[in-house]
């Protein structure tokens, strides 16, 4: 349980795919700049990073690593999670058409979203277990979320604020997504004297 | 004199790093050294020669209805020939560049040049445009990591220089920095570059364009026109 926590929490805060790792940038300054499209977009990575875990991981483990075919993991775990998310999507529309509704604009967008396919690799080259595999993508997800909705409050304030000509728009979100990272930055050390 | 028009406009005119603000992800995470930079950039290149020679030559055998997994499953291949070459041959650089290997395969930009030039033109203009877009992403991620190397390391392609190791700022090199060095680059750019960067972060330019067709941001005025003039 602890070592569950520990991935989890390791994962939201230390590791932060989107301000440490670089992964899944497009949707963090391309969706951010309003509260409720950063809130959707977090929750439907969330959703389907654990999803794709939970399909990614019996595939690997029973199929490709079973008959030594591990080379292919990129092609079939794009192609998974590509027909996934369209799936998902099918059943959410029929089923669910409230969640449809605030979700489903963000799905076909994440098949190709590099934090979804980047997770699914990681918790193989890390060499987790199903549990912990699915702990790491929920974590993943959460991290993501956070980073959304903390990034789209600033991105409220660049709004109004007035940087200098050649900083306006793309550079002057870029800086500040700097210093958002470099406080995600500072828990390097909290967790690992929280679960010594 | 046309065909070299084609292939120079990836490396200034539509720079897609620094200009057309496409494949932020393994700008930012590879800039770290010079040698990833250079190895990131000769990677993606292959993979965008093979993929957009391949999808032009197919892309009248290609439905439209099913074209953007049918790009993904080519794009997927290359990726997977050059993962395994650099497995093979340089094994240094394949453990160093990790992930972001495999992640070629959902960068904007190949799927972008598939999607914006490969599928409408021919196999010889398909092949100069990914050279040209191939070396204009190379030449920004050398450039972006020079300065995080130099300053944040003190050395280039891990050969220290004299006075500048002495005085280094190592969270240059961490991904703070990665954010405001690419920040600072993108606003030089806009302040010398005789072609200006797009103001924001648009929909066109995200592989599952095609897919969603914009609806997943809805950003208020300006991109709407800008995304046409591209």
């Amino acid at each position: 349980m602890k070592e569950l926590a520990y991935i989890i929490f390791t994962s939201i805060l230390v590791n932060n795919y989107v301000l440490t790792k670089f992964l899944g940038i497009c949707p963090f300054l391309g969706v951010s700049k309003k509260l409720d499209q950063a809130t959707g977009m977090g929750v439907a990575v969330t959703f389907v990073m654990v999803l794709a875990t939970l399909a990614t991981y019996p595939i690997n483990r029973f199929i490709l690593s079973a008959f030594g075919l591990e080379y292919l993991q990129t092609i079939v775990f794009i192609l998974v999670i590509a027909a996934l998310v369209q799936l998902v999507e099918i059943i959410l529309k029929k089923y669910i058409p409230a969640l449809h509704a605030s979700l489903g604009i963000y799905l076909p967008l994440i098949t190709t979203n590099c934090a979804v396919l980047g997770v699914v690799k990681n918790n193989i080259s890390d060499g987790y277990g199903f549990i912990e595999s699915v702990a790491s993508a929920l974590g993943c997800g959460l991290g993501f979320l956070l980073a959304m909705v903390l990034f789209a409050g600033v991105r409220q304030r660049i709004e109004t604020s007035k940087p200098p000509k050649c900083f306006e728009g793309v550079p002057i979100t870029l800086v500040s997504a700097a210093i958002v990272s470099l406080s995600f930055y500072g828990f390097a050390g909290v967790i690992d004297s929280i679960f010594a | 004199m046309k065909a070299f028009e084609n292939f120079a406009k990836g490396i200034i005119k539509e720079n897609p790093v620094l200009v057309l603000l496409l494949g932020t992800c393994p700008t930012l995470a590879v800039t770290t050294s010079v040698s990833n930079a250079f190895g990131m950039g000769a990677a993606a290149t292959a993979v965008l020669l093979g993929s957009n020679v391949a999808i032009s030559a197919l892309r009248k055998v290609i439905p439209d209805k099913v074209r953007i997994p049918s790009y993904i499953v080519i794009i997927a291949a290359f990726v997977t020939i050059v993962e395994m070459v650099m497995h093979a041959f340089v094994p240094g650089l394949y453990d160093a560049l990790g992930v972001f290997l495999s992640l070629i395969v959902v960068n904007c930009i190949i799927l972008g040049r598939a999607e914006m030039y490969a599928s409408k033109n021919g196999v010889g203009a398909s092949a100069l445009d990914a050279l040209g877009m191939g070396i204009g992403f190379t030449l920004a991620l050398l450039a972006m990591s020079t300065i995080r190397e130099v300053f944040g390391a003190g050395s280039w392609m891990g050969m220290s220089i004299p006075f500048v190791s002495e005085y280094t700022v190592p969270i240059l090199k961490e991904a703070p920095g990665g954010f405001f060095v690419f920040g600072c680059l993108i606003a030089l750019v806009n302040k010398f570059g005789s072609h200006k960067p797009k103001k924001e972060f648009t929909c066109e330019g995200c592989p599952s364009f095609g897919l969603c067709g914009g609806k997943c941001s809805v950003n208020d005025g300006g991109s709407g026109e800008e995304s046409e003039a591209v």
